[in-house]
């Protein structure tokens, strides 16, 4: 059964005030996690099919084609588990 | 075979000690980086010689590199850390440098260039007074050496700090400055093979004495980083070869490029001094509207890397009631047609 370490690298938080967390698809997983991603979540916006800013649940997040995803606001770590579960997964 | 390796490695110190014109060779350490460097001072002398009562006078726009080392050290000897403001557009403001220096004051300790704003300071005016008041002089050149030409002699410093990664060397070298007459009276920052002369145990009186090795292998305890600083000397020598004064030339062409064209750009603030002959080829930067990391993320989407956060100095950003900014940076490897391809993709971070 597929978790959440299969598609995810890494995951770190920024470096700045803003309780901002990058995460960093697996490259051999980036495809299939931006599908899965992109079929769960709402698409608020778009710029030329490389940065999607989409909603999901209470949380709003950017994701960008090369593999990563920029999570705002989060207040913990399981709450981005839980969050990259329910669109992953 | 190692005889060979340490001829290269003391050839390479010879380089880099007339790179930056210190007066002999032996006044130029080999450490992991500007940060050791740093640690080195503020441990050696700082743990040894400073106490409550004295202070070390440091700037709000270093980076924590020249920040925490000393106030670890405060915490433990009980000294004080007075900090000097800056101006709205990040350069330093001398008078309030100027009026916190004092004969309590040990050591003066600054950036020689920003590493957040690019700011170059006047360190060899800030050299003066703290030698006319009795202060010894703490340059981190990081961002200076690298870019622009540094001559330790005509600074009349009496340390300067510099990493091999941001001058084309490999990381994990960097290099310490001290005036030897300093640097002499000083202990040893760490124990170990290589640093010392003797270690004399008598058993009968169950006592062990140790004698220091001479400059500069006293600070230099366990197997070196020679490969690091041979290749440190290496890139040291293709710097000379392009010439710095073309270095920080090609550097400011770009600079004053890029600050141009970035106006064209409504949505973006740039931070920093108006005046370019001023700073560096560094630009903080923020878009409306989109935190550092957003920033940083859609350009590393093309990519162009850059750095976003509080680049280590987060006093600065506090200063200036930033979250965090976004930072462009040039090197001698980057071009016109890179800025042009940078704007671009800045204007298309404005539709967002």
């Amino acid at each position: 059964m597929a978790t959440v370490d299969d598609y995810v690298a890494r995951i770190e938080g920024t470096c700045g005030a803003e309780s901002d967390v990058i995460v960093v698809f697996k490259y051999e997983k980036k495809d299939e996690a931006i599908a899965n991603i992109l079929k769960k979540a709402t698409l608020k916006n778009t710029l030329a099919g490389i940065i999607f800013e989409l909603t999901f649940k209470d949380a709003s997040f950017r994701l960008y084609t090369n593999g990563k995803a920029i999570f705002r606001g989060v207040k913990n770590k399981q709450e981005l588990n839980n969050l990259l579960a329910s669109l992953l997964l | 075979m190692s005889l060979e390796a340490t001829d290269l490695y003391e050839k390479s110190r010879e380089r880099i000690a007339k790179f930056i014109n210190a007066k002999q060779s032996n006044e130029t350490i080999f450490v992991r980086g500007t940060t050791e460097a740093i640690n080195l001072v503020a441990y050696s002398l700082g743990l040894n010689s400073f106490c409550k009562g004295d202070e070390v006078l440091v700037s709000l726009m270093e980076h924590h590199s020249n920040i925490v080392p000393w106030e670890i050290v405060a915490k433990l000897r009980g000294f004080t850390i007075k900090y000097a403001k800056v101006n709205h557009d990040g350069t330093l403001d001398y008078d309030d440098f100027e009026s916190k220096l004092c004969s309590k004051t040990r050591i003066v300790c600054l950036s020689q260039v920003s590493n957040v704003t690019g700011v170059i300071n006047d360190v060899k005016r800030i050299g003066k007074i703290a030698h006319d008041n009795g202060a010894l002089m703490l340059v981190d050149g990081a961002q200076s050496v690298p870019h622009m030409k540094v001559d330790v002699q005509d600074l009349n410093i009496d340390f300067l700090a510099f990493s091999g990664h941001k001058m084309l060397g490999p990381t994990g070298i960097g290099v310490l400055y001290g005036k030897k007459e300093v640097l002499e009276k000083m202990p040893p920052f760490m124990g170990g093979g290589e640093m010392i002369k003797e270690v004399s145990i008598n058993e009968s009186k169950e006592q062990c004495s140790v004698s220091w090795n001479e400059l500069p292998w006293k600070f230099e305890a366990g197997t070196p980083n020679i490969a690091g600083a041979i290749g440190l000397g290496e890139a040291v020598k293709y710097l000379e070869g392009l010439g710095m004064d073309n270095v920080l030339s090609h550097e400011r062409d770009l600079t004053k490029y890029a600050v141009e064209r970035m106006k064209e750009c409504d949505k973006v603030t740039i931070y920093g001094p108006s005046n370019l002959s001023e700073k560096l080829g560094i630009i903080p930067f923020a878009v409306d509207g989109l935190s550092s990391h957003d920033v940083a993320l859609f350009f590393d989407n093309y990519g162009i890397m850059m750095r976003s956060g509080f680049h280590c100095a987060q006093p600065l950003h506090e200063f200036f009631k930033l979250q965090s900014s976004a930072r462009a940076s040039f090197y001698i490897y980057n071009t016109q047609q890179e800025m042009d391809r940078f704007i671009e993709i800045l204007k298309e971070i404005e539709q967002l």
